[in-house]
């Protein structure tokens, strides 16, 4: 089946998402997607799968106009889509969620799961998915959850699959398993839309590229004669330097040691078993792991946003095991969230309230009870010049701010003051490539001022390229050491790491 | 994903899992009331406790039981005394709910025959009355469950069930039992259906969209019986859904006048109790509303319609409510009074919690607060040293500590309160 | 240009206020004014469906006016019924900014009459500067460890408080009727459940006596004054009110910024509480003089509508319990003129917060008189 976009426009408001963007995709070939955050490739693909319908232009299938009027007509047609956020219901089984839509059933409306398990069981075996139909979505790891949404369009006998971000939470070993899955289904002659924004992968899996920037089509290119700094230009549309520049590795004096740290989840579950480490003075370390295998809780435990169950943790010498988050942060331990929507940030307060959200009670903004206003509302601005928060005033609320940009504002709150070790979770998700190299830059300045920092990321390719030390977690456990100092760290040991084949 | 299992390594390391910590609350909860039962209940037990199981006119008459009440007591407390301490030393093992469960009911049991030593009371009367009594809760806390397994939180119970009370009254004085109660059914369906349009169509918040119906209903309904229904007496005199006894069944002893011994609410109760049950989770539509409330993106892209899944369910909702509406007034006293449900909404609410989200979950709940209920009604009877008041705050004291204890412990939907806004 | 000055004039612009807009004036004024019309307009047609004639809904409407602002004493009136909303809507706009729907003021009202009242009838010669401070306080006192029952139990257990604010209150209807059943609360002589009368020095005094002697409006008006400008200090000129504020919006990114929730949840309950616990005061010392079973009279659910309609502002919150106050007035009024069941007001009321909660829906009815939203993205 071929799919043709053409003059495909879409606008949100002001924003022009999709700028009259044509598109051709033929059966039996993986055509990859480049492009930035935000340069408009998730919109396109939901305006093919039906979700949106877009302002201007026309779908063909197979040279036939096709109008859709929601997502049921995108899979009607035999377009599915796997979403970068998994859409499954946790507390369903997999045969639940395959189904889900289009479900067998027998008299009375009775939901015939037998018969969907045969289904499920079939479509395994064609393809070599391996996926238990009976096995809870919240029980599997994600790499297998990423095979149930194959499974679930692979069911709706879809000949149009749309991967978007597949590779963001799996481990470089799972990648080569999922690159053979996707060739499978190439050479089974379905047409494959790939979108990413990782160079290297595009070039390996994709038979044909097209780059997309600010909403436009701004290359075409064949994977085998393209370089990765010629994607690369075309994606951001000026050269850019995979390296960060930061000054010469010379550690200074432990700040963080934290010892046989035993962390439990709400349900008693184990998030992190008797991790130990430390982290100096002018060092960076980087933290490893496919998404929930306890890096979230580690961090949390070491802020002191998350119960210690056993173990200890000692900041500048003094125990903090016990210590509020507060303290830890007037100690000069920095934090930027993981999820700066949920934590980091209140998009209903104004620019220069979220500026002051963890320094309102300062000796600098308080006086007794009261807030002094003037002041806060003067820093802001400070600070709102000094990390580049582009925004027409400060007394805008935060939530209309674009994601770099808030994320700036939340940086911007963490290190503008004294810290000594900053704490960066997932920093740079989400954000476009300039923020992304701006957030890099004040990070390594911190580092080569001095300060400790822990950098946890599920791109691989982000904690090689800055930490001094990289460690690797593995269902709670700190499973691998690796020094970044002494020459580059082999890539493929640490994705072995993170899939637990250690020791 | 986690392969280490906790409880080998809470033992190793003796750590402290949130199930250890929870069994030493139990622990002290069970040694308290083993205190209490000893303390007060036992020393002050004098003589024997009767409790009628029959009545005379009934087909086999069945004996009184009779229990000694200091003995009984002294042996309650032993036994509540040992549940405790054996929560303390194996804690965090999965009796540890059953033990609670089982050392509340002993209290009970222990209160029970405390209050009625020296006296007699009937038994079966009270587990009647606990059964009606439960019908509002459990329609309500099953207006809940259909509600917010399609993630609409919904506090306007209160207002549906005081709807469908009226719509019992007026419609059923003027078109008799049947015309009434199809109405109640009908006008506790269009407050759902309000409801869903505040909360899908126009994103109000779904509390404010509930307390704000429950003012409408009390409001209107206020206003029409202060208006009309006080000149016009014959409006507010609906016909009554008496008991019919299901024929043999309605015979056996005790369980007979308990459970087959009900009129059309009770009956109904149950059925659509079953019926939600196979709705939710053994059909296909059932399997769509589930996955509306835990993750609605996710619905939406397989192109299930969230906001008419949504209508239907909350609308189906309302239809319940107003069936338990009508209990109020068609299946106990035929005439509406102001405010006459009195919070039972809230109450169904939080059975639906204590259910766990589930319609049987719902029922037995309901059937535990229908219990507090009855129990304070009859004891009020039978005079015992504590005011009437504070029995009657037994059921709200129950809502509430089962609300605190359990809620914790109860994974609502996932999505539940959220408005879903399509992209 | 150099770089200093560069960077000041950046600051400059950083610092400047867009002019309010035009949506926010359709918020803050059109939905309002709409809301009331259509509620009245609705309340009408409920009229017609009960069989009121049209001259009768005339009427009423007119006496709804003139109850409320058609003489001294309807202000005095408005105002007096105005004082108790004003109290516990600032108090529930508190819950609600920090993310507690407090369904509770009625039971904290109730509880803060009845301390009021104890103290009110307790301390016989007691000079009037001490004794009605302490009956005030003893008012408050009580609502706020009431309400904070509701706290805790959220901050410790999690169990919402919608549920157990209900309860409190079921809970607290109970408690009035046995503490006015006790012989030493009740009245001498009386076998009927009212409360001893309030010494004269523990009563709020009457201020328009000199005019008419029947004008009720009593000094509780400052307590409502000063219960405003307290309210809107601490929301937003204190750090309290900024961790209120934050943990409202969003409960994660305050403790995430090192806030301590249990401990907001408790001290924004009890805040809640003890406002209500003075609009409970208010009416045992100002108005009642005494308490009766169910002297609360629906204030605490009226104050929902109150805060809800005053947007959780405590400016907003005075209007809305001005207008609240004046309706109630109005409707006493028209019940007496029209014979139209005061419940009515009942009726408008919740209808004009449905329009108010649900600004899409004004908008749906009335599409002409906004301007046309931009279409959102994501």
């Amino acid at each position: 089946m071929d799919v043709e976009l053409r003059g495909i426009t879409k606008r949100f408001g002001p924003v022009t998402a999709n700028d009259d963007v044509n598109l051709t995709i033929r059966a039996g070939e993986v055509l990859g997607l480049l492009g930035e955050n935000g340069a408009g490739k998730s919109t396109m693909m939901n305006i093919l799968s039906g979700l949106y319908s877009p302002d201007e232009g026309q779908i063909l299938i197979d040279g036939k106009p096709v109008d859709f009027e929601g997502p049921g007509d995108g899979i009607a047609a035999g377009i599915g889509m796997v979403h970068q956020h998994f859409m499954l219901v946790p507390v369903f089984t997999v045969a639940e969620n395959v189904i889900l839509g289009v479900e067998p059933t027998g008299r009375f409306d009775y939901l015939d799961l037998a018969t969907a398990r045969k289904q499920v069981r079939d479509i395994n075996e064609k393809y070599g998915l391996q996926v238990d139909p009976d096995a809870l979505i919240e029980d599997l790891p994600v790499g297998i959850q990423q095979r149930v949404e194959i499974l679930k369009v692979l069911f709706r006998s879809a000949e149009v699959l749309i991967l978007d971000e597949p590779t963001a939470v799996l481990t470089p070993q799972e990648v080569e398993e999922f690159f053979g899955i996707v060739k499978s289904l190439r050479d089974a002659g379905k047409a494959i839309v790939f979108i990413t924004h990782k160079l290297h992968e595009i070039i390996e899996i994709a038979d044909r590229i097209n780059v997309l920037r600010g909403g436009r089509i701004t290359g075409e290119g064949d994977p085998k004669t393209l370089t990765e700094n010629q994607l690369a230009e075309m994606m951001v549309g000026r050269p850019v330097s995979f390296d960060v520049k930061k000054g010469p590795f010379d550690p200074k004096e432990t700040l963080l040691e934290v010892k046989n740290l035993v962390v439990l989840r709400e349900n008693d579950e184990i998030a992190v078993n008797h991790a130990s480490f430390h982290v100096r003075s002018g060092e960076v370390v980087g933290i490893a792991g496919v998404q929930g295998n306890g890096q979230s809780a580690l961090i949390e435990a070491v802020t002191g946003l998350h119960h210690v169950t056993a173990g200890s943790i000692s900041f500048l010498g003094k125990d903090i095991t016990n210590a509020s988050a507060r303290e830890r942060h007037r100690m000069g331990m920095a934090h930027i969230p993981e999820d700066r929507h949920k934590s980091g940030m209140i998009s209903n307060f104004t620019i220069y309230e979220n500026m002051v959200l963890n320094t309102y009670y300062d000796d600098r903004f308080s006086n007794g009870p009261n807030i002094k206003w003037p002041e806060v509302l003067k820093t802001a601005a400070q600070y709102a010049i000094d990390f580049d928060v582009r925004t027409p005033s400060v007394y805008l609320k935060a939530g209309n701010l674009s994601g770099g940009n808030q994320q700036k504002m939340v940086v911007a709150r963490e290190l503008e003051r004294e810290t000594k070790l900053v704490i960066a979770a997932q920093p740079t998700r989400g954000l476009d490539v300039g923020s992304i190299e701006y957030i890099h830059s004040r990070l390594m300045d911190a580092r080569d001022e001095g300060d400790g920092v822990i950098i946890v990321s599920s791109e691989l390719d982000e904690i090689m390229s800055l930490s001094d030390r990289i460690l690797v977690m593995f269902e709670g456990r700190i499973v691998a050491e690796f020094d970044a100092t002494a020459g580059p760290v082999d890539k493929n040991a640490v994705g072995l790491a993170m899939a637990g084949a250690h020791e | 994903m986690a392969a280490v299992s906790t409880t080998d390594l809470a033992s190793a390391d003796k750590l402290e899992t949130h199930k250890t910590r929870q069994a030493r609350i139990y622990g002290f909860v069970l040694i308290g009331l083993a205190a209490l039962v000893a303390i007060v209940f036992a020393l002050e037990s004098a003589g024997e406790a009767t409790f009628r199981l029959s009545h005379p006119r009934d087909t086999w008459v069945v004996p009184n039981l009779v229990v000694p009440a200091a003995p009984f007591n002294f042996l309650a407390a032993a036994v509540l005394a040992l549940l405790g301490v054996r929560q303390f030393m194996r804690g965090g093992s999965k009796w540890s709910m059953i033990s609670i469960a089982a050392g509340c009911a002993i209290a009970v049991a222990a209160f029970l025959v405390w209050a009625t030593a020296g006296k007699s009371f009937s038994l079966t009367g009270m587990l009647s009355a606990t059964v009606v009594a439960a019908v509002p809760i459990a329609l309500g806390g099953l207006a809940g469950v259909l509600s917010e397994r399609v993630a609409v939180v919904n506090i306007a119970i209160e207002g549906m069930l005081l709807a469908g009370a009226f719509t019992g009254a007026l419609m059923g004085s003027l078109l008799g039992g049947w015309g009434g109660l199809l109405c109640a059914v009908i006008v506790g369906g269009m407050f759902g259906f309000i409801l869903a349009a505040l909360v899908v169509t126009y994103r109000m918040d779904q509390i404010i969209a509930g307390v704000v119906i429950n003012l409408f209903v009390l409001g209107v309904t206020s206003y029409v019986s202060s208006q009309v229904f006080s000149e016009y007496r014959a409006l507010n005199n609906a016909p009554v859904f008496r008991a019919w006894k299901i024929p043999f069944l309605g015979d056996i002893p005790v369980i007979g006048s308990v459970l087959f011994n009900q009129n059309l609410f009770v009956y109904g109760a149950v059925i659509l109790v079953c019926v939600a049950t196979y709705y939710l989770f053994h059909t296909r539509y059932g399997l769509r509303a589930r996955s509306v409330g835990e993750h609605p993106r996710a619905a939406d892209t397989l192109g299930i319609n969230v906001y008419s899944t949504r209508y239907i369910n909350v609308t189906l909702a309302g239809m319940v409510a107003g069936f338990g509406g009508a209990w109020f007034t068609l299946g106990s006293v035929g005439r509406f009074d102001e405010n006459m449900t009195g919070g039972l909404g809230y109450i169904g609410l939080a059975a639906m919690i204590f259910g766990r989200w589930h319609p049987v979950g719902a029922l037995m709940a309901a059937l535990i607060f229908g219990f507090a209920d009855s129990l304070q009604q009859k004891l009020a009877i039978v005079r015992t040293p504590i005011p009437s008041e504070f029995l009657a705050m037994a059921p709200y004291i129950a809502t509430i500590v089962v609300v605190a204890g359990f809620v914790g412990r109860s994974r609502p939907p996932a999505a539940d309160g959220k408005p879903y806004v399509k992209e | 240009m150099t770089d200093t000055s560069n960077r000041d004039t950046l600051t400059a612009k950083l610092l400047q206020r867009a002019a309010p807009g035009r949506a926010e004036f359709e918020d803050l004024v059109i939905v309002p004014i709409f809301a009331v019309i259509v509620a009245l307009i609705v309340g009408a047609l409920v009229m017609l469906a009960t069989a009121v004639d049209i001259q009768t809904i005339g009427r009423s409407y007119l006496a709804l006016l003139q109850g409320s602002v058609g003489s001294i004493n309807s202000l005095s009136e408005t105002l007096t019924s105005a004082i108790p909303l004003v109290l516990a809507g600032l108090g529930l706009a508190l819950g609600f900014r920090a993310g507690l729907f407090n369904i509770g003021a009625e039971g904290q009202i109730i509880v803060g009459g009845i301390a009021a009242v104890i103290v009110g009838f307790s301390f016989p010669g007691m000079p009037w500067i001490i004794h009605l401070p302490l009956a005030l306080l003893a008012g408050a006192v009580a609502g706020g460890l009431y309400a904070s029952i509701a706290g805790w139990l959220r901050a410790a257990t999690g169990a919402h408080e919608v549920i157990s604010t209900i309860m409190l209150n079921l809970i607290s209807y109970r408690l009035l009727d046995y503490m006015l059943g006790l012989t030493w609360m009740q009245r001498e002589g009386r076998s009927d459940p009212v409360s001893k009368s309030v010494v004269p020095s523990a009563e709020l005094p009457r201020l328009l006596t000199d005019i008419d002697p029947n004008l009720r409006l009593h000094a509780g008006i400052f307590v409502m004054i000063g219960a405003v400008i307290l309210v809107y200090w601490l929301l937003f000129k204190t750090k309290t009110g900024f961790e209120f504020r934050a943990s409202g919006e969003n409960p994660d990114a305050a403790r995430y910024a090192g806030m301590r929730a249990s401990l907001i949840i408790v001290l924004a309950m009890a805040t809640a509480g003890a406002l209500a616990g003075l609009a409970g005061a208010n009416q045992v010392l100002g108005v009642l003089e005494r308490a009766t079973p169910g002297f609360s009279a629906g204030i605490g659910f009226d104050a929902i509508s109150v805060a809800l309609l005053g947007r959780s502002h405590p400016i907003g919150v005075l209007f809305a319990g001005l207008l609240f106050g004046a309706l109630e007035a109005g409707g006493r009024q028209m019940q007496v003129d029209a014979g139209v069941s005061i419940d009515l007001i009942g009726i408008i009321q919740a209808l004009i917060i449905v329009f108010i909660a649900a600004p899409l829906l004004v908008r749906a009815i009335f599409p002409w008189g906004f301007r046309k939203p931009a279409e959102r993205k994501e």
